[in-house]
């Protein structure tokens, strides 16, 4: 039993990384919904640019890098890697919070 | 850059600092309560889908959709987690995912956090629990009953988080365009964007359903927001 578990989870985690590492290449580049409703409507404008605007990550890409799918696969991972690690400490924090009550 | 992946969230500048502080408070809070109450909800088992969950909502929102003539859309994710791992841990783990992108990937303004992390994190989560619960009353008590349930309640909350933004753009938008326009736009867009939400949801909650139900918050026999 606690080895199916793990597998699910292993399975889980592998889906996650073919989705933002390989998939996220083919992901449609139209703006989404909130930005295509402040561009028709009029106010993208006011749209300022992020204060992390500068980090190498920005917007999905690893700056620098040319090859558009190695780019974006590969931010598509330390993105996934990044998460994993955050919510296990968020998980983990509230736990332990629990415990020592 | 960033001509592959579109923008997901909203950026600083489109509402006032005030009404974005505003939203911050008030998410700070609802975050204060999730992480109180999801150590009584999770255990070993659920503990380790939580986090899978922020993972995977991660990167299935990387995966715009197109919907429209020069539209795309995105999972937000909120009715998925909910049914998964509770509306606790659903409104912790999108707000990791949120962080994420707000500070590495430099999606969604910093100022703008809070009105993001309300909108998906709290106000869809809470909007998705309600109506999961409320369905899977109605539907059959069966794998297929809870799949249906987290869909319709996906759909929903596609507009109801356009509609947070709507009520946030009311109280604080910095453009001169009206509210009323600004609302009408958001949910008209939303509710066709919900569409893709649902299918995503549904074939993501059928195939855990399929191969490990027991896991599955929304699929217990006594539902209800436990801790």
């Amino acid at each position: 039993m606690k080895k199916k578990i793990g597998r699910f989870y292993l399975a889980f985690f592998a889906a996650s990384l073919v989705v933002a590492g390989a998939l996220s290449f083919y992901a449609s580049s139209h703006p989404d919904g909130l930005e295509k409703v402040a561009e028709d409507v009029g106010f993208l404008e006011t749209a300022k640019d992020s204060s992390v605007s500068g980090s190498p990550l920005a917007d999905y890409g690893i700056s620098g890098l040319e090859n558009a799918r190695l780019s974006v696969g590969l931010s598509g991972l330390i993105g996934v890697l990044a998460t994993a690690v955050v919510a296990y400490l968020v998980f983990a924090i509230s736990k332990r919070m629990r415990k020592s009550k | 850059m960033g001509m592959i992946i579109a923008k997901l969230h909203i950026p600083d500048g489109f509402i006032n600092i005030p009404i974005s502080a505003l939203f911050g408070v008030l998410s700070i809070a609802f975050i204060a309560i999730s992480l109180r109450r999801v150590g009584a909800a999770l255990d070993d088992r659920t503990t380790p889908l939580s986090g899978l969950t922020a993972v995977f909502i991660f990167a299935a929102q990387m995966i715009n959709f197109p919907v429209a003539a020069g539209t795309s859309g995105h999972l937000l994710g909120a009715a998925l987690a909910t049914a998964l791992v509770g509306p606790h841990a659903a409104t912790l783990a999108l707000t990791v995912v949120l962080g994420v992108q707000a500070l590495l990937f430099a999606d969604g303004g910093l100022s703008a956090l809070g009105l993001n992390v309300f909108n998906i994190s709290i106000l869809a989560v809470w909007v998705s629990h309600l109506l999961f619960t409320t369905l899977r009353k109605i539907f059959a008590k069966s794998k297929s009953g809870v799949a249906v349930a987290a869909t319709i309640a996906a759909y929903i909350s596609v507009p109801i988080a356009a509609l947070g933004f709507s009520f946030q753009y009311a109280l604080g938008g910095a453009g001169t365009i009206s509210a009323t326009t600004v609302t009408s736009a958001m949910v008209g867009t939303h509710s066709l964007i919900g569409l893709g939400e649902a299918l995503i949801t549904f074939i993501t909650i059928s195939s855990i359903l399929a191969t490990r139900s027991d896991l599955v918050y929304g699929y217990k026999p006594a539902l209800e927001v436990r801790g």
